[in-house]
């Protein structure tokens, strides 16, 4: 029987590895906020994601829950911050961003169901300071 | 000439074990899940002389959907529901109520019978479509206090858009025999000039007043 040609091998998985880096993005942060989505039946798809930041709002995971206390927190990057924060965050997470990319900057808000919608307001009223007018509400499909 | 030395071929074989090593360590450290929600865009941020010129829309072009810290969701003056918790402690409102703000939502949005309560139409030239009557002044506006809870707001804001979908698909199947998302982006322009959606992100200073 003849042998199977496998030289080709290696340049497939590696064009197939090449494809994974592509259409990924790494893992943004380590969670320190636990948070469920709201389920919504009308939701569209985020469109760009590398324009994209991700502000977290929710309760302290159960690690940091006896330092932090179990309110309702908001999380920027890999620490806990106050809504007058977002401001800089803002500032600094789009000016990373290539010129063109600027007008499809978007600021998904990723919070708990359960949040009190004070802190979300306060959030909502920093974007507009610093002109990050496009928001999502990040949401999931219902699973029934 | 010397003699013709024969290099040695490099064992390449376990080349494609170290890629496929690789490969699955793409695969477990990346995130492939694309992000979904709904889409808003925030008012511009009110300059120091806008303040006091603030803008003016008549009574009947505004729809108020107030919620307060029990989660009642009051729509306009005319009735009152409030979402219950489910099995899983999630708050939801009964389909029948859902369906009625939907409903009722629609009729604002639409205003087909041209009542004097609901927003005024004002005739539009939408091109592929042709003249029609428009309410392009309407404004949907909710109103939270600060301890609403935001699954109640999103469930609200999801039933609002919900409204906005199927007039544009009715529309879309009127005109085009297709639901909207599958029509052309002209299309879809023409049938968005037609109901496009306004949803105010309330300004802080009218919670507090309103509730």
């Amino acid at each position: 029987m003849p042998e199977l040609n496998t030289s080709s091998l290696p340049d497939l998985i590696f064009s197939v590895l090449f494809f994974f880096m592509m259409v990924t993005s790494m893992r943004e942060v380590t969670l320190m906020v636990k948070f469920e989505k709201p389920t919504g039946t009308q939701l569209e798809k985020l469109a760009r994601k590398s324009c994209t930041s991700f502000i977290y709002i929710g309760r302290p995971t159960d690690q940091y829950i006896g330092q932090y206390g179990s309110g309702t927190r908001v999380q920027l990057n890999d620490a806990y911050a106050e809504p007058a924060q977002v401001y800089d965050f803002i500032m600094e997470d789009r000016g990373e961003l290539a010129e063109i990319d600027k007008p499809f900057y978007t600021v998904s808000i990723k919070a708990d169901k359960e949040a009190p919608m004070g802190i979300i307001t306060d959030v909502k009223q920093m974007l507009r300071k610093s002109y990050a007018l496009k928001i999502m509400y990040s949401a999931q499909k219902p699973n029934d | 000439m010397g003699k013709k030395k024969k290099v040695p071929g490099l064992n390449a074989s376990s080349t494609a074990d170290i890629s496929f090593i690789l490969l699955i360590f793409f695969l477990v450290t990346t995130s492939m899940d694309t992000d979904q929600g709904l889409g808003r865009t925030l008012p511009k941020p009110p300059e120091d002389d806008e303040i006091n010129n603030e803008l003016k829309v008549k009574e009947r072009n505004i729809l108020n959907i107030r919620i307060n810290k029990n989660n009642d969701i009051m729509f306009r003056d005319d009735f009152t529901v409030t979402p219950k918790a489910d099995a899983h402690n999630v708050l939801r409102l009964d389909p029948g109520e859902a369906l009625l703000i939907k409903q009722e939502t629609m009729r604002f949005i639409a205003n087909k019978e041209n009542n004097p309560n609901l927003p005024e139409l004002k005739s539009k030239d939408v091109p592929l479509i042709g003249r029609c009557m428009v309410t392009e002044n309407h404004v949907i506006s909710v109103q939270t206090d600060r301890g609403t809870s935001y699954g109640v707001y999103f469930m609200v804001q999801d039933i609002i858009v919900s409204a906005y979908n199927e007039l544009r698909d009715e529309l879309a199947k009127e005109k085009f025999n297709y639901k909207f998302e599958f029509l052309s982006k002209e299309q879809q322009a023409a049938i968005k000039e037609v109901y496009p959606q306004k949803i105010s992100e309330a300004e802080p200073r009218q919670y507090g007043k309103a509730l």
